[in-house]
């Protein structure tokens, strides 16, 4: 895999970017309501006057020329909703702290998932392969919407150790990032383990059992490599995810993220930051996924790529 | 023509002699059940599954009460022997909206997850095996997908489709594959460079056949894997596409929205939350020790004897 | 490896950040902790249109009048006093002398004429204009029919003297000046930041707050305003309006004390909590819950088959089993005491066998006897915990009562306006919230073509009857006129209501100076800590 192939891939990027921005802006266009509906119905004036401030009286095209002309010049555009607030000031704002506590939680998530999915596949159908195993089930089927009011319960309100909501200090940190880390750890564990199972019995981890080498060191050394495939795989879309904020987690303990505007723009049809939101986490996908297919190359060198 | 011919005849010769463990005139596929049958906690797991299956068939005949028979004087009772697992928000017996949750929430948890499996797997193996510019191609259409706001699409389609439970699986199958094809692409592209890969091309295998008999196979344990995982979390996205009118329309429930109704009673009456969330994990349990059984079957380098 | 040692590191983080994380108490100091619902959309009074907004905007800025914190009455603001003419329609303020803005300049009966005018102008494009439209000309320049700013019928006569001409008496003016969109603002602050002016850093006030921070989703912070004319009586220092959406959450962070007041309480945490009398506020609220009748649809079209469905109806089993605050079943469309209004009863709470047997009696005659042949059709909501609950207990009471089955059909809150705004619906679940304290709120909605009819609902009496209550100035004659719009509409029931809001949050018992009012009004600058 040569530089070649980086450039070329980080080219293909644009045509693609510019296929969502296209596919995301007339889509979004087609679903009921708009913008400025609320209860009370606005006279037909007050929206013609709206409609007109924001150049939704455009015809759509024309919407979308200008859309792109903004977004060459980098500039998301306003938000409908948060009127003294552009697209940028927004992402700007709510991005980092997204960030914050994706990487957090991605931490806990890839020590707590790998170490358990590791220890499973270490000593199959033993109790460090089933107690793991069980308690990733449990975090699989109860998901954050349970966990996440479920800790503050515990360890907020009866334990009192723990911040029960916000984003100020330190401590804040704590609750929110394990309970978003559990859940991907509960995946990871079991990505891992499977894995890990799967490349035991090739040839040469054979090879290195049959040289009398260490089963710690085996599994470390050479299994971790090529048995992490598919939780590298997973981890791409994941990583986007993560990053880009998890409204469940953020709505539940009041993390002022990215995550919460991704639902709550698309249900206030707040177009312009529907937008904003989709090509962000476009970018992060891209860029997670490039790098887990170079990650591939590192971890297996026969993968070649074209 | 001839070659293809050639080529289909060939290939079970180069199967067999990579996969060594191969014995003579048992099939692959019998042979793995034969194996299956040997893992107790898979079979369990399986048995379990399977009555899961017919209960929520046989679940209207044998329900103690209406999914939507209310008694408002009755908020969240404790279980008693009356209503076994005691009563929801509005009197309704737990017992039974467990039992009928079941019904949607397997239904749509093995549907949707073998739709999003079948194109998921078909569609990386295809992308992982061909490589190159048609990799690169089908790949970026992933991540456009992974991009579209999922809540604009689900009010979209509903507008033009309308409540249709096949719109459910669409929608939950879309969210799905695409991390499926991914996984499954990523293995595909590790495994082609294998040496009985290699050879198969070499001979001149058609491409089609490789991807079907060789490929598709031998990822078959992180799809079996990532299955038993799509299953709890398309029983768990139902909730949420409920939340937009997609999916069961009250007052009928799936363990989805139970759980979900549970967490609001959680500190009042835990087991509201308790028993919906216990039948899931049941499910989970039997399915991963199905799914793992299933996955050490396949495998025939992973045999212990 | 060192996963021993990041599990350990781990170990001492949980530690570290446990010890250092201590409750504040903010008990000693004049500082109050509130939730405040959704995130604003912004604080420019002439942009936003929601109730969050106005907690927070009312105390940023003060219009003519503000509000008795028992009564809720006006009182007093800006203006200090104020004098009609006898036909009603021309008021004169007289402004406060000394009043400033944040930025020390003056506050003068200009700045209202500014605010008047920006408010009705369609470039400002507000979403209340139309509380402009009863200002004489207001209508007609938001519409575009008359171009020139200076015909609204607003003009300083002095510094300190403003006078308002209206198009038509209008007896709930003065408290209408309460609602923010009749606030004064500074001029050239918008002319100098444009959309930003509402940012902290540029912001120019009169109110007895004043911003000092604002992040998105987290907090907005204000402090006392020392340029406020009656600071020496505001007693709170600082006041923290959270942003919280999930009131589960906003529930526990009030257990945990770091709120002093809340917004809404779960559902089913209401009953624990009304035990608790201390740290409850509950109230009567400005605002009827009901069902929508789409009355351009088959079987729907019939007087009787809607008199049928709304007698099948058991309110009170509703309010006590599922809603579960306090909340009166409603016998009429507008709320007991609006605007000193007290509707006659019309409905029934509950379900006698009386009301039974001739809704059945109805239904029959309407060619449906025991819900036979009667067409399916869904009860459209926006998706929420206690409107599905409702909805499923209507259903049963229809299927129950009246022998029809009805399916439930739930949506966002975008798909759903949408639907209902173009009348693709059988029966709709809504809400109103008075926009002021006057009956003509709840009553004007359902005129022939009104904008938020919503229902297809036509009758030229009622809408002479409304017309005829617009200009009837003496009270005891109105309210006998709204008692008979109020006898055609429980008649033809193009709405059913189902009961009349409360508000129903938490609040600790050292927040004093915060009395239970119809409005929901709790001006802050009479609020402190105990």
């Amino acid at each position: 895999m040569g530089l070649g192939y980086l450039v070329k891939r980080l080219l293909t990027m644009i045509p693609v970017f510019l296929a969502v921005v296209t596919l995301v802006f007339f889509t979004i266009r087609f679903a009921p309501g708009g913008p400025f509906d609320g209860e009370r119905k606005l006279p037909p004036e007050i929206k013609a006057n709206l409609d007109k401030k924001y150049n939704l009286d455009l015809p759509l095209w024309k919407q979308y020329l200008l859309y792109m002309r903004d977004l060459s010049r980098f500039d998301l555009g306003p938000s409908y909703k948060h009127s003294n607030r552009s697209v940028n000031d927004i992402i700007g704002e709510a991005f980092p702290v997204s960030l914050e506590l994706g990487l957090w939680s991605l931490f806990w998530a890839l020590l707590i998932g790998v170490t358990a999915g590791g220890l499973a596949a270490f000593r199959p159908n033993s109790l460090f392969d089933y107690i793991p195993m069980s308690i990733s089930i449990l975090g699989i089927c109860l998901p954050t919407f349970v966990i996440g009011p479920l800790s503050i319960l515990v360890f907020g309100l009866w334990l009192g150790w723990l911040p029960v909501a916000g984003w100020d200090t330190p401590a804040d940190r704590i609750l929110p990032s394990m309970t978003l880390g559990f859940a991907y750890a509960a995946y990871i564990s079991r990505l891992t383990r499977g894995g890990l199972m799967e490349i035991r019995t090739q040839d040469f981890i054979r090879t290195a059992r049959a040289k009398g080498l260490k089963e710690s060191t085996i599994i470390l050394k050479h299994s971790l490599r090529g048995g992490m495939l598919p939780v590298v795989s997973f981890l791409g879309p994941a990583l986007a995810g993560l990053l880009s904020g998890a409204l469940v987690t953020e709505t539940i303990f009041n993390i002022p993220g990215l995550g919460r505007f991704f639902i709550q723009s698309a249900l206030n049809r707040d177009y312009t930051v529907v937008m904003g939101t989709a090509l962000l986490y476009f970018t992060l996908i891209f860029v997670s996924n490039f790098l887990v297919d170079i990650f591939y190359v590192i971890l297996d060198p026969r993968v070649r790529y074209e | 023509m001839s070659d293809g011919l050639a080529a289909t005849m060939e290939s079970p010769i180069i199967v067999e002699s990579n996969l060594k463990q191969e014995s003579g005139g048992v099939s692959l596929w019998e042979d793995a059940f034969r194996r299956l049958l040997k893992n107790k906690m898979a079979v369990a797991g399986g048995i379990f599954i399977l009555l899961e299956i017919i209960l929520a068939i046989i679940t209207p005949w044998i329900v103690p009460y209406g999914f939507e028979e209310q008694n408002l004087e009755n908020w969240v009772l404790a279980p008693s022997a009356e209503h076994w697992m005691g009563t929801d928000a509005l009197g309704r017996d737990l017992f039974t909206r467990v039992l009928y949750g079941g019904r949607i929430s397997l239904l749509v948890g093995f549907l949707a997850s073998f739709v999003s499996v079948i194109v998921g797997v078909v569609y990386g193996a295809v992308s992982g095996f061909l490589g190159g510019r048609v990799d690169n191609i089908m790949m970026r259409i992933v991540d456009v997908l992974y991009a579209l706001p999922f809540v604009f699409l689900v009010i979209i389609l509903m507008v033009f489709f309308g409540r249709n439970i096949f719109l459910l699986f669409i929608a939950l199958g879309l969210t799905q594959w695409l991390t499926m094809a991914r996984i499954v692409r990523g293995q595909v592209i590790s495994l082609k460079e294998k040496e009985f890969v290699q050879a198969a091309h070499s001979v001149g295998v058609r491409r089609w056949h490789i991807i079907k008999r060789h490929l598709i196979p031998n990822s078959l344990g992180p799809v079996i894997v990532f299955m038993t995982l799509t299953v709890p979390s398309v029983i768990l996205e139902e909730a949420f596409l409920s939340f937009l009118g997609l999916g069961v329309q009250a007052p009928m429930a799936s363990w989805g929205t139970l759980i979900s109704n549970g967490v609001e009673v959680m500190e009042i009456r835990p087991t509201v939350l308790l028993f919906p969330a216990m039948a899931l994990a049941a499910t989970l349990f039997s399915l991963n020790f199905l799914g793992d059984g299933l996955r050490d079957a396949l495998d025939p380098k992973g045999a212990k004897d | 490896m060192s996963l021993r040692k990041l599990f350990s590191m781990g170990a001492v983080f949980l530690f570290l950040f446990s010890v250092s994380c201590t409750k504040k108490s903010s008990n000693q100091t004049q500082v109050l902790d509130k939730a405040n619902g959704t995130e604003l959309q912004d604080l420019d009074p002439h942009i936003v249109s929601g109730v969050p907004e106005h907690h927070v905007i009312s105390e940023l800025f003060e219009g003519l009048v503000t509000m008795d914190p028992k009564t809720a009455e006006p009182i007093p603001g800006q203006a200090e006093s104020w004098t009609v003419s006898k036909d009603g329609k021309v008021y004169t303020f007289k402004l406060r002398e000394g009043l400033k803005w944040t930025n020390g300049d003056p506050v003068v009966a200009g700045d209202f004429v500014y605010a008047f005018r920006r408010l009705v102008d369609p470039k400002t494009a507000a979403k209340y204009a139309y509380h402009g439209g009863y200002i004489k000309n207001g209508d007609a320049i938001t519409k575009g029919k008359i171009k020139d700013l200076s015909a609204l019928g607003v003009r300083a006569i002095d510094d300190r003297t403003l006078e308002v001409t209206l198009e038509t008496p209008t007896p709930f003016f003065v408290p209408l000046t309460y609602h923010y969109s009749l606030y004064p603002v500074h001029q050239k602050t918008i002319e100098k930041f444009g959309n930003k002016w509402t940012l902290p850093e540029n912001i120019v006030s009169n109110g007895p707050f004043k911003l000092r921070s604002w992040q998105l989703n987290k907090v907005l912070i204000a402090d006392k305003n020392p340029t406020y004319w009656d600071a020496a009586n505001v007693k709170l220092e600082t006041v923290n309006f959270y942003p919280i959406e999930n009131t589960d959450t906003e529930e526990k962070m009030f257990r945990a004390g770091k709120l002093h007041v809340g917004y809404e309480i779960p559902l089913p945490k209401i009953p624990h909590w009304l035990e608790k009398k201390d740290q409850i506020y509950h109230s009567p609220y400005l605002g009827v819950y009901y069902y929508h009748i789409n009355t351009t649809k088959k079987a729907l079209k019939d007087k009787r088959v809607r008199q049928a469905l709304s007698l099948a109806i058991d309110r009170e089993q509703i309010t006590k089993n599922i809603t579960r605050a306090g909340q009166m079943p409603a016998t009429a469309f507008t709320p007991p005491g609006t605007g000193g209004f007290q509707p006659s009863v019309y409905l029934n709470p509950k379900v006698t066998p009386e009301d039974l047997a001739k809704a059945k009696k109805l239904l029959a005659e309407a060619g449906y006897p025991n819900g036979k042949g009667f067409p399916k059709f869904d009860i459209l909501y926006n998706t929420q915990e206690s409107h599905k609950k409702i909805a499923e207990a209507i259903q049963e009471m229809w299927k129950k009562n009246l022998g029809i089955n009805v399916g439930l059909y739930n949506q966002e809150w975008k798909s759903y306006l949408a639907n209902r705004q173009t009348l693709n619906y059988e029966v709709a679940r809504a809400g109103w919230i008075g926009d002021y304290n006057d009956p003509l709120t709840f009553l004007e909605m359902y005129v022939t073509g009104g904008g938020n009819n919503d229902t297809g609902f036509s009758n030229k009496q009622y809408d002479d009857l409304v017309a005829k209550a617009k200009l009837e100035m003496d009270a005891k004659k109105r309210g006998e006129i709204f008692n008979q719009i109020e006898a055609i509409l429980m008649d033809e029931l193009p709405v059913v209501p189902i009961y009349i809001y409360t508000r129903t949050y938490l609040i600790r018992p050292e927040v004093a100076g915060w009395y239970p009012n119809i409005m929901d009004f709790h001006p802050l600058k009479f609020v402190s800590i105990k």
